[in-house]
């Protein structure tokens, strides 16, 4: 007969972790960050196809980093989690706060009762009428809730890319300083192009859905100044 | 129908067997808030919309729809709309039980939506087309008791550049229409003005004025398509479904358009009326 090895609790907790954060190194960084003109997201992603940024519902968007198959699956649930709320309550009834709970509910589970943790972090964001309502909450692997004000970073350098972040960005700021404050800090001392950058907006005003891609054109415009 | 019931983010995992993917309305069934088909109730104690036109001008279609809703003889509404965007790229115009086919519209939007934001595209014309007729064929049993609901459904094809509208049956059969289409009870006649009146080279103009002459034609022969209401100011819902989207048409831009039809009528049948009524006295 065999018998497991005892492993203590904390140290199981602790080889998860690692896991998970070494999975998220691997992928590249993300920024999001509430401007005058709406919240600009914006991440290191030299896929055309797949995609890191995506939109949920009228006024909440989804980032993710990580593993692509497991925030892809995250998000995919999270659109049917609002749209499925939005068919049976109504559109404003749809928010990214019980959104984020809901996601921090099923990482913490897989956290602790998987075969492995998932390895991504998240980001879900609204926007509101004004930027001191815009709502950002980040979501780390082991179900970790962090609700953030201005902006948020997510993935492997994310303290590096956040020293850069806290120093580019500014309250009030437009879409345009945003994004070139967000391009700034995930490029640190390297250069990034449109080519090599995923990058949307959560428009302030505007028709029922807000959430809109920038495309290449618009990015290089805008990191022209 | 399970009213109210939550369904929490970590019950839309599904394993890859039960997946519904992009289909929002299998979404719903898997979840238990698809709505039970009302089969015992005689259709016609509901409340039945009726006429609904789609003209396909030069650059894309327009839509319109008149505000009546009817339960048998009693006017049960004034300002219902019959006209919606199902997309940014189409709409859909609902003729029949008034209930049953503002869920399908609901229904339908949601699809096309959710579809769009799983996949990253939207769904292409033709699979809009398609996925109607699937909504409409489910409704069969409803419709069998008197409640049937029949869509047009019409749109900018973004990737061939023109516009294009189908017809329905109520057991989901679909018909492309080239120049026009129209559905319900005042169809017969509305159909009639704008076949008389189209031409393969119309106006955003021209077509928005003869589906407004054509729902004007309607309610003046059916009791159950309303006319235009210059009292309550009630107009008609009219789109326009151009490259650049589905747009509305202003009240007041369809207010000032009945002005001026009004005006053209009675200038040519004002005189008639005169000589009937000098007619009758002698």
């Amino acid at each position: 007969m065999t018998m497991p090895f005892y492993v203590a609790p904390e140290q199981m907790m602790k080889d998860r972790a690692d896991y998970a954060r070494k999975g998220i190194a691997r992928g590249r960084s993300l920024v999001a960050c509430t401007t005058a003109d709406g919240i600009v997201l914006c991440a290191e992603n030299p896929s055309r196809l797949l995609r890191k940024i995506s939109e949920i519902y009228d006024r909440i968007a989804f980032a993710g980093v990580g593993k692509y198959n497991e925030f892809d699956q995250l998000r995919i649930a999270g659109i049917r989690h609002a749209d499925l709320k939005g068919y049976s309550f109504s559109r404003e009834d749809v928010e990214a706060r019980s959104l984020a709970n809901n996601y921090a509910q099923i990482l913490g589970n897989v956290f602790t009762h998987e075969m492995k943790p998932m390895e991504v972090e998240i980001l879900v964001t609204e926007i509101g009428a004004d930027p001191s309502g815009d709502q950002l909450f980040h979501i780390l692997y082991d179900g970790t809730l962090v609700d953030e004000t201005g902006f948020s970073v997510l993935g492997g350098d994310a303290e590096v890319v956040g020293e850069r972040m806290r120093e580019a960005w500014s309250e009030g700021c437009t879409a345009q300083e945003g994004v070139v404050a967000a391009v700034g800090a995930l490029a640190g001392e390297n250069s990034l192009d449109a080519g090599d950058l995923e990058v949307a907006l959560l428009e302030r005003t505007g028709p029922r859905r807000r959430f809109r891609r920038l495309s290449d054109d618009t990015v290089t415009e805008f990191l022209a100044g | 129908m399970a009213a109210g019931k939550v369904h929490a983010v970590n019950q839309s995992h599904f394993p890859p067997e039960d997946d519904p993917g992009p289909d929002f309305a299998a979404l719903v069934r898997q979840a238990g808030l698809w709505p039970d088909t009302p089969t015992s109730l005689s259709g016609a104690e509901v409340p039945h919309g009726t006429t609904c036109v789609a003209v396909r001008h030069s650059d894309g279609v327009v839509m319109a729809g008149d505000r009546r809703a009817t339960s048998g003889n009693f006017i049960s509404h004034r300002s219902i709309e019959k006209v919606f965007p199902a997309d940014q790229h189409s709409g859909v115009a609902i003729a029949g039980a008034a209930g049953p086919a503002l869920e399908l519209v609901r229904l339908f939007q949601l699809q096309l939506e959710h579809y769009e934001k799983v996949e990253g595209s939207p769904v292409s014309l033709e699979g809009k087309a398609n996925q109607l007729s699937q909504m409409v064929r489910s409704h069969l049993p409803a419709a069998m008791s008197g409640m049937a609901v029949v869509p047009l459904f019409a749109g900018f094809d973004t990737a061939r550049g023109l516009g294009r509208l189908f017809q329905y049956d109520i057991t989901g059969g679909r018909y492309e229409e080239h120049d026009y289409a129209s559905a319900g009870s005042g169809s017969l006649h509305a159909g009639t003005v704008i076949k008389l009146g189209w031409s393969p080279d119309l106006s955003v103009d021209e077509a928005i004025d003869l589906t407004l002459r054509s729902l004007l034609e309607a309610a003046d022969e059916d009791s159950a398509t309303g006319g235009p209401d210059m009292l309550r100011r009630i107009f008609p819902v009219v789109a326009n479904i151009g490259e650049a989207g589905f747009e509305r048409v202003a009240d007041d831009d369809l207010e000032q358009r009945f002005v001026a039809l009004f005006e053209q009528l009675a200038a040519t049948r004002g005189a008639e009326r005169d000589n009937f009524v000098e007619g009758t006295n002698s």
